[in-house]
């Protein structure tokens, strides 16, 4: 009988936090500029240049700690890990080793079967990105661009607790809908603002020691994740029955070719030489500290659709929905907030929204129309002054442009005719000019009607409200 | 010398620190280093049982700066320094092989 | 008096009194730095052109009422570890030959702020790693005092400059001593101050939990003035620290009476040369006579502070030069294969030797299954070490001892031997390590004239008191000889 495997993994899981400036120095940290022109003698690691903590990257590291359950470390420090590479313009990475600001903290998630489990987390620590190298083929070099040198990072580190791919998506997907209510992250796999490093071993079911593990990077959708488990979880299975020893290793997952190879080096000693940073000074968290960063902690999901379902009349799988998103929970309470009408609104983000977001490959995060503006287009609908057919028009263009209902109907003369006189005149010339189906209609075929609102409609350049051109036509027939 | 210092070591030593010595260089930092690590190791005469660590001499704590950007952009004087450079950004032998 | 001969208070005074100008200072200097740095090597760069445009800039200031400071004219040297925009700083290594920083170190700010004119930077030991001004890539500096004698170091340049009156102050560092020997070789005053005092924003880092910058000076007078400048809570340097009492020339008073000095039995063992011995002695008497209360103690722990400090300075030093890769600035090698060849051809090219015997110890210290044992061994007897000073000070204002066990010893007679060169450290090393300010001032001339100095160490913020000790000793001790009246 074939041997049965387990897979044990545990992940390293980078997120970029969403503050205005880097972890040591008044860079900004805003996506997209020029090569170095976000950059400093700081972050550039000009001689004599030294690090000052922002204030804003412990405060959202104390926050993802405590919504993880974490102890908060009480005396904390900087380590140097030292190692040679050009993004890393010092050769060190400020990070944290010995004292990290949380530990022993752990995230609940739903198993496959439907039951919860817990993945603990071993520690949390703060630490600086490095740079970004760009290979320049016609030089046969690669070019250094410090912008995003010294932007803050978290490490949330896991305990081995997973056991499969959907476990890890399951608890990716915690994580980040966390820190995303926290509003300490955008957590962009493919932008790369959560980055997740998987350590994985196998081992016979049964076994209590743990195998040799292999830690995989370069893993940027839940996707690629899923396949680069499986496919190491494989290699290792292979290794085992043919006798080979599984190496402990860092190995590239390439998601084109579908496999990971070793990224080896007698030039990387993998000794980073951690020492406490002499540049900077310990933190010191109070209980005031962590009292003003629990009382700002948000409401969070569990919370939030307990607090719907008493609130609002709209079914469980909507709230399911709208809470999978901060961005899209906001949205649908300001919107709720402003308009009044919780059903309306939860309609329009399950409907078009869901279908939009579907057709163009977005997330919820990136939804781009106001809250103010979907609130208006529900008042425009509700006051019959555009019909619904309409209305996914304009909320076509809110999607794309966030554009202002009111002013997108008024600019394009949308707005529903509901004056009778112009309108008779139109249904008469319909009348006219369609005697079969008004024979139709009054031989009892009720359908007919249908296809005259529709010849109306068409007439009215769908400018009129489908009831009441139903309701007029009945008369006038 | 009770701290023999192999080539090995220096060997090590020289990829953690990206140092390159010559032969001749290497038999000095040899006995240098295993002669200073003998005078190192003097300290073991004292028992420093339960005494932290002391990496800040004073225990100043909690300096940070507040989340404002206050630099702009000076790539042109970053690069003013620049053994090589293109397009705005550093020169360097490829990192991708 | 030629205004070559002015302290920079005497200085500041006739520029302000109208007897003279910044422009003259700064010009008498230059002329003087050209005529006999040949000799001394004490810059590494001269900035003739920038220093007497500050000069202009400076004086007209003066003029119209705008700068009105103890040293608004001055001219000063600033040890080459201290970034000035638009400025050569080479750390007197090779591998910074051409770097031109793009900013100004905070202590050289605050003195340009106070209307100080940059005359160049001071030459010095590799990235301050030695005691003798002899590790520089640019040459070795000679001693005023007699040429064929090491200045010191590693602020060799500046206490040189000083002594040579090529300067009428300058800034050094002092990470184990560097201020202070060279101050005592040189026959000249230097100031370590309490580590947090001066902002370490812009000095290019050897050992960061000990490095300081303080003043090179003619006199105490001198010394408090500077400090008061250069003293700053910095923003930018998580370590600096926000004091009050920074009005240091408010302490040049002439009066010890009461003051308890201790003197530690620990200084004055084997291996301190004689005539060291007895002018120290001799200054711990005329402080008595003064009214202060002198007595001898045990300080304790004295002989492992050598072996602490080269851990810890060391294993700070393998780290923060690591940034020196030949990528953002300074020397690449000019050919290699692959990127780790060009990183270790470029710092094996671009380092001295001591710098990389020192580099490599501590990376060794810090690598995997030696931290315990090293590194943090060290970070463990410094604690001890801070403790024996705790409890002295529990009894004493100041301790007075001994700079260095010998007075400048000969060019070329020191770097053969690593450890006994670090052995010349005993004195100045454990105030690094416990944070502590300390003041060398010259105390007698051995049988060579060569100067030998004295030093006063105070408790962390109390420089106050080691100004008021040297202030006092020094008016009982009468003017000093200078240099230039031993060389000619």
């Amino acid at each position: 009988m074939a041997t049965e495997y387990e897979t044990v993994i545990g992940l390293e899981v980078h997120v970029e936090l969403a503050t205005k400036t880097k972890i040591f120095c008044g860079c900004s940290t805003a996506f997209g500029a020029e090569p170095n022109t976000q950059t400093c003698p700081v972050c550039t690691g000009m001689p004599g240049s030294l690090p000052v903590l922002n204030r804003q990257v412990l405060e959202y590291a104390i926050a993802v700690g405590l919504a993880t359950n974490c102890e908060i470390t009480r005396y904390a420090k900087f380590d140097r890990k030292n190692y040679f590479y050009p993004d890393n313009p010092q050769n060190y990475q400020i990070s944290q080793l010995y004292l990290p600001i949380c530990r022993n903290g752990g995230v609940e998630i739903e198993t496959e079967e439907g039951g919860v489990k817990i993945v603990g987390i071993h520690e949390i620590h703060m630490e600086e990105d490095a740079g970004k190298l760009i290979h320049d083929d016609w030089e046969d070099c690669s070019l250094v661009d410090y912008n995003r040198s010294g932007v803050p990072l978290i490490e949330i580190v896991s305990e081995p607790d997973m056991r499969s791919a959907e476990e890890v998506i399951a608890y990716l997907e915690k994580l980040r809908l966390l820190i995303q209510y926290l509003g300490a992250s955008d957590c962009k796999l493919q932008e790369g603002s959560m980055r997740a490093d998987v350590n994985l071993s196998v081992r016979e079911v049964g076994a209590k020691e743990f195998g040799t593990r292999t830690e995989m990077k370069n893993l940027n959708s839940f996707k690629a994740i899923a396949r680069a488990i499986e496919g190491e979880t494989q290699r290792q299975i292979d290794l085992i029955e043919s006798g080979e020893k599984v190496v402990q290793e860092t190995r590239r997952w390439d998601d084109v070719k579908g496999e990971s190879y070793a990224m080896r080096s007698k030039e990387d000693a993998q000794d980073y030489r951690y020492f406490p940073d002499p540049d900077l000074v310990p933190v010191a968290v109070s209980d005031e500290m962590l009292d003003e960063i629990r009382a700002k902690q948000p409401e969070f999901r569990t919370e939030k659709m307990k607090r719907y379902k008493e609130e609002f009349d709209i079914p469980d799988y909507d709230i399911e929905i709208i809470t999978g998103s901060k961005h899209m929970a906001d949205l649908f309470e300001a919107a709720t907030a402003l308009c009044g009408q919780p059903k309306k609104v939860s309609n329009w983000l399950m409907g078009e929204t869901l279908r939009l977001m579907k057709e163009r490959e977005i997330e919820a995060e990136d939804l781009r129309f106001s809250p103010e503006n979907l609130a208006k287009l529900v008042a425009l609908t509700d006051s019959k002054a555009i019909n619904s057919s309409v209305a996914k028009e304009v909320f076509e263009a809110m999607f794309e442009e966030n554009v202002d209902p009111e002013k997108y109907v008024e600019e394009k003369g949308l707005k529903t005719v509901n004056d009778e006189g112009a309108l008779r005149g139109v249904i008469e010339k319909v009348i006219a000019e369609n005697p079969r189906s008004v024979e139709d209609y009054h031989n009892g075929k009720e359908k007919a009607i249908g296809f005259l609102v529709g010849q109306t409609m068409k007439a009215m350049k769908g400018k009129a409200d489908p009831a009441m051109v139903n309701q007029m036509l009945k008369e006038l027939l | 010398m009770a701290n023999i210092i192999s080539d090995e070591t220096i060997e090590y030593v020289g990829i953690l620190a990206k140092l390159e010595l010559s032969d001749e260089e290497k038999e000095r930092a040899k006995s240098d280093m295993g002669r200073m690590l003998d005078y190192i190791d003097k300290l073991g005469e004292l028992d420093t049982e339960g005494v932290e660590p002391m990496s800040h001499v004073f225990p100043v704590q909690n300096v940070f700066r507040e989340d404002v950007v206050t630099n702009g952009d000076t790539r042109e004087a970053l690069l003013t320094n620049a053994p090589e450079q293109k397009d705005g950004m550093f020169m360097v032998p490829k990192t991708f092989e | 008096m030629s205004i070559i001969d002015m302290t920079a208070a005497e200085l500041a005074a006739a520029i302000r009194e109208g007897k003279t100008t910044a422009v003259d200072a700064a010009e008498a200097m230059l002329e003087r730095i050209e005529e006999q740095d040949k000799l001394y090597n004490c810059y590494v760069t001269v900035d003739a052109e920038g220093a007497l445009a500050q000069a202009r800039a400076v004086q007209a200031k003066i003029e119209a009422g705008e700068l009105t400071g103890r040293l608004a004219g001055v001219p000063v040297a600033i040890k080459d570890n201290m970034c000035t925009a638009g400025l050569l700083t080479t750390c007197s290594s090779k591998i910074l030959y051409n770097f031109v920083p793009t900013y100004t170190a905070e202590a050289v700010r605050n003195l340009q702020k106070a209307g100080a004119v940059l005359l160049g930077k001071t030459n010095m030991d590799e990235f301050a790693m030695g005691s003798t001004t002899e590790t520089s890539a640019y040459g070795v500096t000679k001693n005023p005092w007699n040429t064929e004698h090491v200045p010191g170091g590693s602020s060799g340049g500046s206490a040189a400059a000083v002594a040579a009156k090529e300067c009428f102050y300058a800034l050094g560092s002092d990470t184990g001593g560097s201020i202070r020997q060279p101050a005592s070789y040189c026959g000249t005053v230097g100031m370590k101050p309490t580590y947090g005092t001066v902002s370490r924003y812009g000095l290019i880092a050897y050992g960061s939990s000990l490095d300081q910058i303080g003043p090179l000076t003619r006199d105490v007078t001198d010394c408090a003035a500077v400090l008061e400048v250069i003293a700053s809570h910095d923003e930018k340097d998580s370590t600096s620290i926000e004091r009050q009492d920074t009005d240091f020339t408010a302490a040049l008073i002439d009066d010890v009476k009461g003051m308890r000095i201790g003197i530690p039995n620990d200084y004055f063992g084997d291996g301190l040369d004689g005539e060291v011995k007895e002018a120290v002695l001799a200054a711990a008497k005329t402080l008595e006579d003064k009214g202060a209360v002198v007595e001898r103690f045990d300080l304790s722990l004295v002989e492992y502070a050598i072996p602490t400090y080269y851990t810890i300075a060391a294993a700070e030093a393998s780290s923060n030069l690591e940034r020196f890769d030949g990528i953002k600035y300074g020397y690449r090698t000019k050919e290699y294969a692959g990127l780790h060849n060009m990183y270790k051809k470029s710092r094996s090219e671009g380092f001295g030797e001591e710098v990389k015997r020192r580099i490599m110890l501590g990376s060794f210290v810090l690598s995997s299954g030696y931290y315990d044992a090293y590194y943090l061994k060290a970070l463990r007897v410094k604690a001890l070490i801070k403790k024996a000073f705790d409890e002295a000070f529990a009894k004493y204002d100041v301790i007075l001892g001994p700079v260095a066990p010998t007075t400048a010893p000969r060019l070329g007679s020191s770097l053969a031997d690593p450890i006994k060169m670090y052995l010349g450290d005993i004195y100045t090393i454990a105030v690094n390590l416990a944070g502590l300010p300390g003041i060398s001032l010259p105390c007698g001339t051995d049988r060579n004239g060569l100067p030998i100095g004295l030093q006063l160490i105070g408790d962390c913020f109390q420089e106050k008191k080691l100004i008021r000790a040297a202030y006092t000793y020094e008016r009982a001790r009468g003017a000093f000889p200078t240099a230039e009246k031993e060389v000619g």
